[in-house]
């Protein structure tokens, strides 16, 4: 047969076939014309039948309605990936058209919570750059030429047993495609699986294996923490389990919960985390340290216990074994309901003496419970892969089936994937986008989104999820499952099909029933892995070899963007323009360095170095983070894409280019050379300090005990100020107020996305966010206090904060900025001239203007992503937070149907539906049952800038920690 | 009138130069205007301002197609130079007024040679001042909203905002100027009309003219409007600055919600308004040989004036920061110590060395008496209060309430391109002005002739 020329013909600049998608400049107002242009020819290639209703028979959540009610949004349950995860969601869709994702309440993983990109997911729905067709070596193909073509590679395969034949994922958890997995594995038992995952749990599972003797995957319940200890775990933001972790942690926080139930979080960390943020004691610890910590901790915890696991490293300096001595003994006082974790880039012993520690401390089966791995194969992501190139220069491959994989940028630089790809005699890939891999790949095949299929997935606990599609695939994409079936002679099945029968084979008989309550419910109920019982730590077979000494000079730390992930998300501009939780950073990543390094190396922020670890360079913006730990250089993968799409493309600088096979976290010896270039680093957030403002107001948990009221000033204590105008008439109607509480948010930014989602708030690019014109209704304010090397670091969400006496509202000269009945400070976009005067007397800054048309009016496919109940706005107006004035008038409607009032809980603003920690209260203050009441009614509850009178609606409970009095002393 | 300059010491230098005439007073006032040459100067000058006009086209064009974003606004500084210009150019448009019916109410003779030139200046000043709300705003054109019409939505402006007292404040004075500026024209116009000598220049200066004969009924007329106007204009040199202080008094930011802001804005804006009659004055009267009409005398005058007015915009700058401490309030203590050491600080030192420091030299009667010392002085004046402008919009918005939303502020290309087209606006107005109607009021100035000149005094009547 005729085989595609190779390298395939590189893919005709958009240029060529689209003159007007040529890239025109880096600046937004050329993206954003570009995307618009972009709109045209989309809508040329058919891409409007968004309200094609998939012909399977799907279950809405709740109330079904009679067929659709137009105007009425339907809700439905399923589930998005994360890392390969099921994370519970529930799905609006109006119309037939997905528009917004919140957590599902009753998943018993996730339970309602999310992450930004759980939220940003929708967007991705909707790209416009996701691949679009079946492609042949670069040039536009179909399905069936595609099933055509693998049909002989089939036939001879089988004839060979499968022999040649690779199949590579990422990591899965959907039971289905493992069956298939298994039976196509069964059809051609030569055939071998390989997996690769960049975020790898590589290092937590050798661990467990180490320690456990067995597989097993740790569930931490961090609600019947008291007292949790990180070894360099980012417990908030890594990993599918992240947003449960916050959730559980912030469970005691609420309201100053700590002083009465306390729990405590040490962190030892060398690279500042929201989790570190989050603790009550944050050390600073250079990773290398991190050895000698964990083995300090387990001798002083554990005892002898641990001695297996040690592999002798240095001593620690006296101070901060003083320190550990000190977690050490809290640990063991709260035994049975403690915590230790070590971070996924920690080495196997460490994760290794965790376990060992938590089964001293008794936590075992309270706050760490095993479980059999959830992923259908808890392979080691970079054997994994090494083996497969191995055996492709072994010249074992001549057949490659990708999966939504894309090693090609994500593979450790040291494998040089791409070089050994291209060995391969036949390579076929399924991808959402035509990226590095496909590039590469003689057939790319469109992969379906997870909400345009059916599908299934573990969440974290494994509960199992029956993904529903709630709209056909928009660019004919296929799932996973139909590219198996493909490859198991059955390509004319469907994914509903596929799912259906993988069910029906599990349940037998009841099966229609349970599949149709799974799909209700979204997710399977008691479908968790049940718990591992470990009776005894086995000793490892080999002593442990000692470690060798740590390497001197600067160490290379490697870690996952805080909003693009590994890089998976690097073509979603909500995520690209979600400011970093610490750096508050856009568009961009770069190498963080200590305040201290920097100095030493005579750096600024924006100096463009060159980080070179053994014979890999890469050059990368410098940015000083305070915080981070001396000679640690921290950069953050998934940026420098070269193929990931218009967004994406050519953003930062490619980090997975210092990463190696057996150094996929630290790397030592780093050099780092100055390059006397400037890169502009576009950042919302300029000044780091409160200058001494009372603004987030912070008490311990010993220090509220004293004083209940610390948080309010002399302000409150005198009443809200006089006035001479008559108090707004509130009677007895709705008061809408909101209470943040500063002692559950942990600077997340699930809420600023999910803001964007709900209020169709528009992206602007890098430059207009250098120019102070980002949109985010909603920002988190983050402040540094303190010495710059271990910085008390605060979150605090602002958007507007609906005063009773807005300053905003007077000095609006055609009254665009109203107040209503109801107290919500109003914006009316069709009255607005855009004299910004509104925006300069507001103390807050909340206000965002279109400078120019910001919204992307002319992409087609962006249009049906849109909230239909929120106005796109023009250029030229001022808009900001309305406290979700659509979600309310839809509970107010529903309401008056009934003949009754809005109850409390029954409006949830999107904020705060999607905060993982619900720091967010919504509700109506003149309730006195409604919980917000009750709230602002807290010792705690202050306003923000009280001393202004502007008697804001929102309002913030003061943060509460719970520090150690012994280590408060020192 | 009272001779008043008469009884002052004799060294002064004299309103009009000795030797003047009724007849030669006309004749050279009246030639620059029906002369058929024009000068080479004013044609290049004129390319230049109508090159700069050309400038404001594209940068209006530009804005209006692409919006506000071409400029250097952000948020949180949500106003720049476009107000900076607004308030810089209505303050320039204070010195005509002032001069036109402050100084004619007050019977200070000496104001008949630059009256016109200046109401003309003020005119054209609020011409430009004018154009910034209207481009400023994110939909201008929708700016007839600011205006109480009735419509079929029942909806008004609010009345509450400065913005709208600002609409009002400001066109009331250009209209007020207007009429001023034109009544005192006519009898002007209807010398023009009979001197010209093309039957086009004399229709048009005759239906400009409105039939002024000269009789003594007109002339009676004439006198009570002018009074009348000149009562009505009074109150509206102070009303103007005071409202468009009030769009920043009235405000909450620090920096901005002072209650020194009228008095300090009305004497700021004369102070600057002078400031433009002396820059304009000292080259036109050279170029245009009318020093003998325009003698130092005028200029010492207006010298004076500045220095006064410098004083008591010294005297708001000592308030500001003697309040900002004594106040006790930590924002406002903030705000004045980030002027005087943050990033701005280069500016507002700058601006204090133009506007406080510079005039100084103004007590020095050498200084006053030479024509281009006092121009330079005036630059500077200009130059310091378009910096006290800056430093009002920029350094209070930059860093106000809360730290996370601070931020720096830099005009763009476009916002200086939209600065200079209003320069070129104004440069055309006055260089057409000066070519076509009497830049100085010849009736006006004749009265002072009624003396034999000889007697080197100025004379009143």
């Amino acid at each position: 047969m005729s085989r595609p020329p190779f390298p395939p013909p590189p893919r005709p600049p958009a240029g060529a076939e689209f003159p007007e998608c040529a890239p025109q400049t880096q600046d937004a107002v050329g993206r954003r014309a570009f995307l618009e242009l972009m709109g045209a020819s989309l809508a040329l290639a058919g891409v409007t039948a968004c309200t094609r209703q998939p012909v399977e028979k799907i279950v809405p959540y709740i109330d079904a309605p009679e067929g659709q009610t137009p105007g009425k949004a339907t809700t439905y349950a399923t589930a998005v990936l994360v890392e390969g995860y099921a994370a519970g969601v529930l799905v609006t869709s109006h119309e037939g058209r997905p528009t917004k994702i919140e957590g599902n309440p009753t998943h018993p993983a996730t339970r309602g919570t999310t992450s930004a990109q759980v939220q940003a997911e929708i967007l991705n729905l909707y790209d416009p750059d996701r691949s679009q067709s079946v492609r042949h070596a670069g040039w536009p193909s179909s399905w069936p030429a595609f099933i055509t073509a693998i049909a002989p590679e089939l036939a001879v395969k089988k004839l060979r047993r499968g022999a040649g034949m690779r199949l590579l994922t990422g990591a899965t958890t959907s039971p289905t495609l493992g069956d298939q997995i298994k039976e196509l594995l069964a059809r051609y038992p030569a055939a071998r699986w390989h997996q690769w995952e960049p975020l790898t749990l590589d290092s937590i599972r050798a661990g467990a294996r180490l320690a456990l003797g067995q597989d097993a995957d740790s569930q931490y319940h961090l609600d019947l923490a008291r007292v949790i200890v990180s070894l360099d775990a980012d417990l908030f933001a890594d990993g599918p389990a992240a947003p449960r972790h916050a959730r559980d942690f912030a469970l005691r926080r609420k309201n100053g919960g700590v002083a009465r139930a306390p729990n405590r979080l040490y962190v030892f960390e060398s690279t500042p985390s929201i989790t570190g943020a989050a603790a009550d004691h944050r050390f600073v610890v250079h990773r290398a340290l991190m050895p000698s910590l964990a083995e300090a901790l387990a001798t002083a915890t554990a005892g002898a216990a641990a001695m297996p696991f040690c592999r002798r490293a240095p001593p620690l300096a006296a101070a901060l074994q003083a320190q550990v001595d000190a977690v050490a003994e809290d640990l063991l006082q709260n035994a049975g309901a403690a915590l230790v974790v070590a971070g996924s880039s920690a080495p196997p012993e460490i994760h290794a003496l965790c376990h060992v520690m938590n089964r001293a401390l008794r936590n075992v089966g309270k706050t760490v419970v095993y479980t059999e791995p959830v992923e259908v194969r808890a392979a080691a992501d970079a054997l994994s892969l090494a083996a497969l190139c191995h055996d492709i220069d072994a010249g074992l491959v001549d057949q490659l089936f990708i999966i939504e994989a894309n090693p090609v940028y994500t593979a450790p630089a040291d494998l040089r994937f791409a070089e050994r790809l291209a060995k391969v005699a036949f390579r076929a890939r399924l991808g959402s986008y035509e990226d590095e891999t496909s590039a590469l790949c003689h057939w790319h095949v469109p992969a379906a989104h997870p909400l345009e299929s059916f599908g299934d997935a573990r969440a974290v606990d494994g509960t199992v999820t029956i993904l529903q599609p709630l709209i056909a695939p928009l660019y004919d994409g296929k799932s996973a499952y139909r590219f198996l079936a493909a490859l198991l002679d059955l390509p004319g099945r469907s994914d509903h099909d596929i799912v259906k029968d993988y069910w029906q084979k599990t349940w037998k008989d009841d099966s229609d029933r349970r599949f149709a309550k799974a799909l209700a419910d979204g997710f399977v109920a008691g479908s968790a892995a049940p718990p591992l019982s470990i009776a005894a730590l086995p000793r490892p077979a080999a002593p442990l070899a000692p470690l060798a000494p740590a390497a001197t000079g600067l160490t290379l730390l490697i870690a996952a963007d805080p909003s693009i992930k590994d890089g998976t998300f690097a073509n979603n501009g909500w995520l690209q323009e979600l400011a970093k939780p610490l750096t508050k950073i856009v568009w961009d990543n770069v190498a963080h360095l200590a305040p201290q390094t920097a100095l030493a190396h005579g750096l600024e922020n924006g100096d463009v170095v060159t980080l070179e670890v053994g014979a890999r360079r890469v050059e990368a913006p410098v940015w000083i983070l305070p915080g981070q730990a001396p000679d640690c250089v921290t950069v953050h993968l998934g940026f420098g894409r070269r193929f990931a799409g218009r967004v994406g493309d050519q953003v930062g600088f490619d980090a997975y280019r210092l990463r190696t096979a057996e150094q996929l976290w630290t790397r030592d010896g780093l050099r780092l050379t100055k390059t006397g270039r400037q890169h502009l680093i576009a950042t919302t957030q300029s000044h780091h300090s409160m200058e001494g403002r009372d603004l987030v107001r912070r008490a311990s948990a010993a220090q509220y005990r004293a004083a209940p009221r610390f948080a309010k000033t002399l302000n409150d204590k005198a009443g809200p100020p006089q006035s001479l105008y008559p108090e707004r008439p509130q009677g007895d109607g709705n008061a809408w107020a909101l209470s943040i509480d500063l002692s559950a948010c942990i600077g997340c930014n699930a809420c600023v996305v999910a803001c964007q989602a709900e209020n169709n708030v528009p992206v602007v690019g890098k430059d207009q966010v250098a120019r102070g014109r980002e949109m985010a209704w909603l920002r988190v304010d983050r402040y540094f206090e303190g010495s710059a090397d271990a910085p008390v670091v605060s979150f605090q969400p602002v958007m507007c904060m609906h005063c009773e006496n807005a300053p905003c509202e007077p000095v609006c000269p055609v009254g665009a900025t109203v107040h209503s009945s109801e107290g919500l400070n109003e914006m009316v976009y069709n009255r607005c001239v855009g004299t910004r005067y509104c925006s300069n007397n507001c103390p807050y800054k909340v206000r965002r203007f279109n400078f120019f048309g910001f919204a992307d009016q002319g992409t087609e496919s962006l249009k049906a992503l849109r909230n239909p109940n929120v106005t796109v706005r023009a250029r030229g107006v001022m808009e900001k937070c309305t406290y979700c004035v659509q979600r309310l008038n839809l509970a107010r409607i529903a309401a008056k149907l009934e003949g009754r009032g809005v109850l409390d809980g029954e409006v949830q603003t999107a904020c705060q539906a999607a905060c993982p920690t619900a720091a967010f209260t919504f509700g109506n203050q003149n309730d006195a049952a409604a919980e917000v009441t009750g709230l602002q009614a807290s010792p705690l509850s202050y306003e923000l800038l009280d001393i202004l009178g502007t008697r804001p609606r929102t309002r913030y409970l003061a943060a509460v920690n719970n520090p150690n009095p012994n280590l408060e002393k020192g | 009138m009272t001779n008043a300059a008469a009884t002052h010491d004799e060294s002064r230098p004299p309103v009009l130069a000795p030797g003047a005439t009724y007849a030669s007073v006309t004749e050279k006032i009246s030639g620059l205007v029906l002369s058929r040459t024009t000068p080479r100067w004013w044609i290049l000058a004129f390319a230049v301002a109508f090159l700069a006009l050309q400038v404001f086209l594209v940068a209006t064009a530009y804005l209006v197609t692409t919006g506000t974003g071409i400029w250097g606004i952000r948020i949180p500084i949500g106003w720049g130079w476009a107000i900076i210009n607004f308030v810089w150019w209505i303050g320039i448009g204070h010195a005509g007024t002032l001069i036109s019916a402050i100084l004619l109410l007050f019977r200070q003779d000496w104001r008949t040679s630059i009256n016109r030139f200046a109401e003309a200046m003020t005119l054209f000043a609020v011409s430009c001042a004018g154009v910034f709300p209207i481009l400023h705003m994110g939909r201008p054109w929708l700016a007839y909203w600011f205006a109480p019409y009735p419509n079929s939505m029942s909806l008004w402006p609010q009345f509450r905002s400065p913005l709208i007292w600002d609409v009002f404040a400001v066109t009331t004075y250009a209209t007020v100027s207007a009429l001023f500026w034109y009544i005192g024209l006519i009898p002007d116009l209807a010398t023009l009309r009979d001197r010209a000598l093309g039957r086009a220049t004399r229709l048009i200066f005759g239906v400009m003219a409105l039939g002024w004969r000269g009789s003594a009924k007109h002339w009676h007329r004439y006198e009570t409007a002018y009074l009348l106007l000149a009562g009505l204009a009074t109150p509206l040199v102070v009303s103007v600055h005071t409202v468009v202080s009030f769009d920043f008094a009235v405000s909450i930011i620090p920096g901005w919600h002072t209650t020194i802001f009228p008095p300090y804005f009305v004497a700021g804006a004369i102070y600057a308004g002078f400031a433009m009659v002396i820059t304009l004055m000292v080259p036109l009267r050279r170029l245009l040989k009318l020093e003998d009409l325009i003698t130092v005398r005028h200029l010492q005058n207006m010298a004076k004036v500045m220095l006064a007015t410098g004083l008591v915009v010294v005297y708001g700058y000592a308030m500001e920061a003697f309040m900002a401490w004594y106040s006790g309030n930590e924002y406002e203590g903030f705000m004045l110590w980030n002027r005087m050491t943050g990033p701005y600080a280069p500016y507002y030192w700058t601006l204090l060395f133009c506007n406080a420091g510079v005039p100084q030299l103004l007590w020095l009667a050498k200084v006053r008496a030479s024509p281009w010392l006092l121009f330079g002085v005036a630059m500077f004046v200009n130059w310091g209060m378009w910096l006290e402008r800056y430093i009002i919009v920029v350094t209070s918005l930059h860093r106000d309430y809360l730290p996370s939303a601070w931020g720096m502020y830099s005009g763009t290309l476009w916002d200086v391109a939209t600065f200079v087209g209003t320069l070129g606006i104004f440069g055309v107005a006055m260089l057409l002005f000066v070519r076509v109607l009497p830049m100085i009021s010849i009736f006006e100035v004749r009265t002072l002739v009624r003396k034999p000149p000889s007697t080197h005094r100025v004379q009143g009547g």
